[in-house]
């Protein structure tokens, strides 16, 4: 099918099995440029999975997924190139342990643009000084709290200059203080201008800034619509989810 | 004791360092090659790395010092100096210990700093060589120290099969002459002491270190 010029991200009918559980079935959705999609949902309906098949950090049984022109469903798909325009954050932050985190910032740029040292270190601390940690580039990870850590990682993944980002329910290991200052982050991105697609539940944060909210369950898209439908669920699965969620 | 004596013994000292040096500078060489076979992303390059390694380590260390001696010159290529025989033995014996001391340290590394650097598009051996092995690294510094003592007394075997002058060789050719084998064995196992106790003690050392870091 034709992908209109503004899609960044497009999934079509996308399959995704672990052994006989049948994660994914037939998940389609697309994100346009500076968009802010959040994928809700609860555990185990195959929302994490789906933006990990983004990226390609799960393979896909069936269906087509497209991303900034690369065929995301290719077996030769070049992974490194779909990465230069992927940057993702993780729940675990996965920060190197055994750098500061200038060099944690700076590793992408150096090893994988080739950029020389001074101006992936101008850069690092650009995007330090933007998730609000300046002064904390010559901090080892463990040294940090865990919205510094997760900030830093936001940075990290900024710093490759990606097309979009997407956000694996990277608030879910924080206190609600932390989460606040990593939530504050990602709005200011959103406003920004960057295209985001998170999974969260931080269902003020979708309702707040989400452009397009995408409810799934038992691994399909179940609700699909602007942040309006958090209120006014069609659907009983969503308004039961919603219900124990505010 | 006379002082001839005891220099013989320390000369011995000398010799049983020398091929521990040796052992340890090729041996882990060859172990971290083993190591990165074992976890190539080629099946046969891992199944091929993980047969040798079962053959070597169900191989008594004895035996491997045989064939390196004695080998060659069945097999008509003649007769090989104890130095360079010993060396070999020790190193493949090493090598497939190290190998496996150092992939398990590899897999130690949790999973998911993988999947970070390879999402900011390191290529494998970029991950390898600034992600994961420095953080492996820390993990393999005690059992790499441990194994180093290890390496320090079975040199000994070299004594046995080859007659290597090595300490417990020069040991033995005293006690030979003497017939007091609590004095020089007694004095070998003192000197032995004295190699391994150092590296012992900053084995510990390091893992107090390591874990200080992680509190």
């Amino acid at each position: 099918m034709q992908v209109a010029a503004e899609t960044v991200v497009h999934l079509q009918s996308v399959h995704k099995r672990f052994g006989a559980l049948h994660v994914l079935r037939g998940v389609s959705f697309s994100v346009t440029k500076g968009q802010v999609v959040a994928i809700i949902g609860k555990s185990g309906s195959g929302k994490s999975t789906a933006l990990r098949c983004i990226n390609r950090l799960e393979s896909m049984d069936e269906g087509q997924i497209r991303v900034c022109g690369n065929q995301v469903h290719d077996a030769g798909l070049d992974k490194r190139a779909l990465r230069r325009d992927v940057g993702i954050v993780f729940q675990s932050y996965n920060l190197f342990p055994h750098l500061t985190v200038l060099q944690n910032i700076t590793l992408g740029p150096t090893s994988v643009k080739r950029m020389p040292a001074a101006q992936a270190r101008e850069l690092a601390l650009d995007v330090l000084a933007r998730v609000g940690l300046a002064d904390k580039a010559g901090s080892y990870p463990e040294q940090l709290s865990g919205g510094q850590q997760q900030r830093v990682a936001i940075a990290r993944s900024l710093a490759m200059q990606p097309q979009v980002m997407l956000f694996d329910e990277v608030t879910s290991a924080l206190d609600p203080e932390l989460t606040g200052e990593v939530l504050k982050v990602m709005e200011k991105l959103a406003a920004e201008g960057m295209t985001m697609v998170l999974v969260t539940h931080e269902m003020a944060f979708a309702r707040n800034v989400a452009d397009k909210v995408i409810f799934m369950h038992q691994g399909q898209v179940w609700e699909e619509g602007g942040p309006e439908i958090l209120a006014n669920p069609t659907t009983p699965e969503l308004r039961q989810f919603v219900g124990n969620g505010l | 004791m006379t002082s001839e004596q005891f220099f013989s013994l320390l000369q011995g000292a000398w010799g049983t360092l020398v091929l521990s040096l040796l052992t340890f500078a090729i041996g882990g060489l060859a172990g971290l090659a083993l190591a990165m076979a074992r976890i190539s992303p080629a099946r046969p390059v891992r199944v091929a790395a993980a047969a040798w390694i079962q053959l070597i380590q169900g191989t008594p260390l004895l035996v491997l010092m045989g064939l390196c001696f004695y080998g060659p010159n069945i097999a008509g290529i003649g007769s090989v100096p104890a130095l360079l025989a010993a060396t070999l033995a020790m190193s493949i014996y090493a090598s497939a210990f190290l190998g496996e001391i150092w992939r398990g340290c590899i897999q130690a590394v949790h999973k998911s700093q993988w999947e970070a650097a390879e999402c900011l598009g390191l290529t494998r051996w970029q991950r390898m060589r600034q992600v994961v092995l420095p953080q492996a690294l820390r993990l393999a510094t005690p059992p790499t120290v441990g194994f180093a003592v290890q390496i320090i007394k079975n040199t000994s075997v070299a004594s046995l099969v080859i007659g290597f002058a090595e300490l417990s060789y020069n040991a033995k050719v005293l006690n030979n002459s003497t017939f007091q084998p609590f004095v020089y064995f007694g004095a070998a196992a003192l000197l032995y002491f004295a190699m391994s106790y150092p590296l012992s003690r900053w084995s510990l050392a390091l893992e107090r270190k390591l874990n200080a870091s992680r509190r």
